[in-house]
């Protein structure tokens, strides 16, 4: 097998893509521990990092796994918070130009973290290093630390005395905060929050999650992009 | 739905998302209020999710240990902690003042 030799400037693009795939495979452990306190078994958390693999969507199943939900409602939540990783695929796959099994590669480890490393190097050469090499780091890590979380999990038994139902609310708060930097988005989850949280005693468990998605065509027929907001004024709440 | 047809399933539902982006034309991306939605919707799903998280007990909403543990976790964020710590500091908030024997 041919070795190809790496592009010129490929230590800091591969240097970023495994620190970045050290510290997000990191947290596959409190998914691990958060999968089996919801629930589940130790098998299905690890499918669910080696087939799945898109956190986001993986801490809303268990999390509506494990406030009692349907599973209807548990994949639907799962489905809409991925609809994200498409717009991905859009972005990178022009700069990855593969076909083949190598796209039905490609597709599985497009991320936020692998679209965000390869989409931010200089050259065409290091841009699919960048994303090559984070996706498959992350997705390793991601999967040893699930199994690691898993153990803990099982370990730790009762959720509640260790405190990992607020371990799970961090989590998405985690997730949820670097996207909050645009004004419209800062005000989509304070009314998501709410439209949730009014919904809990109505609706039956899930169910309030996916109600919240109504927060986006209301804030964006309230809110219009004030002028000079940048080119996303044309056509946003179309 | 059984476990597995669940975890089954909606890996196969996100994996088509995946694909989807990939084998559909570039041109699409030139429609910012696409990108713009979606990206709005991600948003929404994961503030509903902190939000419930935080406060329902299946169909009550309940003030108890997790809402002093999520504020702890939001100044951590404020902080720029990483990932991993935040969680394990909202945790460890919360398992302490259910051990102090507050809920």
């Amino acid at each position: 097998m041919r070795v190809p030799s790496p592009p010129p400037g490929a230590r800091p693009t591969a240097a970023q893509a495994l620190s970045v795939g050290v510290a997000t495979g990191a947290y596959g452990i409190s998914f691990g521990a958060l999968a089996v306190a919801a629930g589940l078994t130790p098998l299905q958390a690890l499918a669910l990092s080696a087939l799945m693999f898109t956190g986001g969507s993986q801490f809303a199943l268990v999390g509506v796994v494990g406030a009692g939900g349907t599973g209807v409602a548990a994949a639907a939540t799962a489905a809409l918070l991925g609809v994200r990783n498409g717009l991905y695929g859009l972005q990178v796959a022009p700069l990855l130009r593969v076909s083949g099994l190598r796209r039905l590669l490609a597709a599985h480890l497009t991320i936020d973290e692998s679209t965000a490393v390869g989409t931010a190097q200089p050259t065409p050469a290091l841009q699919r290093l960048g994303f090559w090499l984070t996706g498959t780091s992350v997705l390793v890590l991601w999967c040893l630390a699930t199994a690691a979380g898993t153990v803990l999990g099982d370990a730790l038994g009762d959720p509640g005395r260790f405190g990992l139902d607020a371990a799970a609310a961090a989590a998405f708060l985690g997730l949820l905060w670097p996207r909050l930097r645009e004004g419209r988005a800062a005000a989509v989850a304070a009314v998501a929050a709410v439209v949730a949280t009014a919904a809990v005693p109505v609706l039956s468990p899930g169910l309030p999650v996916l109600a919240a998605v109504l927060a986006v065509p209301l804030v964006l027929l309230l809110r219009r992009p004030r002028p000079g907001g940048g080119a996303e004024a044309v056509g946003g709440a179309a | 739905m059984s476990g597995w047809a669940l975890v089954l399933g909606a890996a196969a539902a996100c994996y088509a998302l995946k694909l989807a982006g990939h084998l559909a034309p570039a041109r699409w991306l030139e429609r910012p209020g696409t990108a713009r939605a979606a990206a709005l919707v991600t948003v929404a799903l994961l503030a509903a999710l902190t939000a419930t998280q935080a406060l329902a007990d299946g169909r009550a909403v309940v003030l108890d240990a997790r809402v002093p543990a999520l504020v702890v976790a939001a100044l951590a964020l404020a902080l720029r902690a990483p990932f991993l710590l935040v969680v394990v500091l909202a945790a460890a908030v919360a398992a302490g003042l259910r051990a102090g024997g507050w809920s």
